[in-house]
């Protein structure tokens, strides 16, 4: 599953704001026991920061009533959780096979020069995270990638070209 | 004949906005509800049964048998879960319903759960799929809005609640167990079975889980009844299916047919045939664990469950990847195997172990560092890991395994003897 990875720490208390102690609050009527709150939790502080800190995780834990170990264990078995901060735009471009086939090692590469930056890094800048992902379901419209919370799809070298300059 | 379409699923995709309550409605959207709730749960359960319906997950169980399994008489609620995490690679159909027509996957929830007497339904749908998380939401929302959700449902003295419950990132927990284990807020293992969730599962609590198009298909079959659902497919395949295609055809994308009709014509007529003109190498069916067909298999093969069975296979989820003359057979199955082992769990040897070495293995020989005793220890490493695991995932990686070696053996060989691979130019 995920990398190895350390928890990192913000240096800083974690507390939902409004918005996501409301979407907390109706999240707990949903399920008979709050622990079932782990994942819909860490993906609310990761809405909330854009990564997950440890303080983050401790604090989610005491939320809802269970070890710092389960919140830890579930942060880190999962590929879809920021242990640490990620650039502005993260660009996931999927390696699996359908996308393959259509060219999928083509736009990494080119992405990976455009970027100046390898798979798993992000620009010293902050701006830019590249990550290699598998299978993201869009199989048919491939190449393709998630560009923070949106898919790219049937990408081209000049299709990327286009994507990066509409960056603001 | 040519293959056509057959649009009982995706009778609404291209209308304008058929993602709303108001368009879903005026197309015949939960104007079911009504039938179900005069019928007696368990004649839904009969219904379902007759029809012949089969999960559209994989594994191809029947419906109406597995709702049957539920233990009866006890004190302790039933759950629902939707199955939406759509991580096989080369599977890309459940979206299609989410995106263009959720209300037809609530109205199949809301049907389910009077027959199966569930008050609480999760969709867990994969983490990446934010958006689509969003579009069921805002149906849910919706459909809370009109009454159609929550302590009377559809004005029925009967409580539905539906919640979306993201995964993030782990392919793994499209297995039913682990599923439940991740809704429960932990690491997404699979739990060994028995006990099958149908009796113990989420939350201790007797559970049943499906697959979006499974339970989309519902409706349909509350409205024509069994027979009239029956006059799509086989004896042994009833229905339609939504078939996603990719790789090397000129119209990859997903295709509604009634179980049944011919792989090659299912190729050529609706997705337009192998790109470029080139020639058929290999057809992987139904998602990327089902073992891989040559063209002479793909001649014969029909898109049913007994078909693709017959010929080596299986229809899994209904993914279909074309492989043209250009690739390497070495290097797209050292791609799958990249992915098992990424994927797996880790909570059994075989598995662990098993993914990583063989994916070493095939990585060598497509870099040209084999040796020809490595095929046959590919073969039984595949052989050790099916069968003695937790979950299937480890078998899901032996399968193509094999497969690749049984039927293009010659070009593992090719790759050894040259030292490199002979694609690469
Ligand atoms: C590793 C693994 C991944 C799976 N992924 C999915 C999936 O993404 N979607 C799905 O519906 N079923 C998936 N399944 C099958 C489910 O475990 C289960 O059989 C299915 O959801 C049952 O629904 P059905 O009877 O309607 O097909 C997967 C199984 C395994 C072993
Ligand atoms: S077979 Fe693999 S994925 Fe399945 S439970 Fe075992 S280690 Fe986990
Ligand atoms: S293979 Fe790239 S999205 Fe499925």
């Amino acid at each position: 599953m995920s990398a190895e990875v350390k928890p990192t720490r913000a240096n800083k208390p974690f507390v939902f704001n409004a918005e996501n102690e409301a979407k907390f609050q109706k999240l707990l009527t949903r399920y008979p026991d709050t622990a079932a709150l782990n994942l819909p939790g860490l993906w609310l502080i990761q809405q909330q920061d854009g990564w997950i800190s440890y303080e983050a995780m401790e604090y989610l834990a005491e939320r809802i009533n269970i070890p710092v170990t389960q919140v830890y264990e579930v942060a880190t078995f999962y590929t879809m959780y920021n242990l640490q901060p990620v650039g502005k735009y993260h660009f996931q471009v999927c390696r699996t096979l359908s996308c393959e086939l259509r060219g999928g090692e083509e736009i990494l590469a080119h992405l990976t020069k455009k970027l100046g930056i390898k798979p798993g890094e992000t620009s010293k800048d902050g701006r830019y995270t590249l990550t290699k992902v598998e299978c993201l379901g869009s199989c048919g419209s491939g190449p393709m990638f998630q560009l923070n919370d949106d898919y790219h799809e049937w990408l081209t070298v000049e299709k990327v070209d286009e994507i990066l300059a509409k960056l603001p | 004949m040519a293959v056509q379409e057959v649009k009982v699923l995706s009778a609404k995709y291209g209308i304008k906005d058929s993602r709303t309550l108001a368009v879903a409605r005026a197309h015949g959207g939960y104007s079911q509800i009504e039938k179900a709730f005069s019928m007696e749960p368990a004649q839904i359960v009969e219904m379902v049964k007759a029809s012949g319906l089969r999960g559209r997950g994989g594994a191809g169980f029947p419906t109406g048998m597995k709702w049957s399994f539920l233990p009866k008489g006890l004190d302790k609620p039933t759950y629902l879960c939707i199955n939406s995490d759509e991580s096989e690679p080369a599977t890309f159909k459940d979206r299609q319903i989410i995106e263009n027509d959720p209300h037809m996957l609530i109205e199949g929830i809301i049907i389910t759960c009077w027959a199966i007497n569930s008050h609480d339904a999760y969709i867990y749908i994969r983490g990446e799929f934010v958006r689509q998380a969003e579009m069921l939401n805002t149906a849910i929302d919706e459909a809370y809005a009109a009454g159609l959700l929550g302590e009377k449902a559809c004005g029925k003295d009967f409580r539905v609640d539906i919640t979306v419950h993201r995964g993030a990132g782990a392919y793994v927990c499209g297995e039913e167990t682990a599923l439940i284990e991740s809704i429960e807020g932990k690491k997404g293992q699979p739990r060994s079975k028995p006990p099958f969730p149908a009796v113990v599962g989420l939350f201790q609590c007797p559970t049943i889980i499906n697959n979006v198009q499974t339970i989309a298909s519902v409706p349909y079959i509350i409205e024509h009844g069994a027979e009239g659902y029956r006059k799509f497919g086989t004896e042994k395949s009833a229905g339609t299916f939504l078939f996603g295609i990719s790789g090397h055809v000129n119209k990859p994308g997903v295709y509604e047919t009634e179980l049944g009709v011919s792989m090659k014509g299912f190729i050529e007529d609706l997705a337009g045939g192998v790109w470029k003109n080139r020639k058929l190498k290999a057809v992987i069916p139904g998602g990327s664990s089902t073992p891989i067909m040559t063209p002479k298999e793909v001649e014969t093969c029909m898109l049913d469950y007994e078909s693709i069975v017959e010929h080596g296979s299986m229809l899994g989820s209904g993914g279909i990847v074309v492989l043209d003359e250009t690739v390497c057979m070495v290097k797209s199955l050292k791609n799958l195997l990249y992915f098992y082992h990424h994927e797996s769990c880790g909570q059994c040897t075989p598995c662990r172990e098993g993914t990583g070495w063989i994916y070493k293995i095939v990585s060598n020989i497509e870099a040209g560092k084999g040796k020809m005793s490595d095929l046959d220890l590919l073969l039984e490493l595949a052989d050790n890991m099916e069968g003695k695991t937790v979950c299937v995932l480890s078998g899901a990686a032996a399968m193509p395994t094999r497969s690749y070696i049984q039927k293009f053996r010659h070009e593992f060989e090719e790759h050894i003897k040259l030292g490199k691979c002979p694609f690469a130019g």
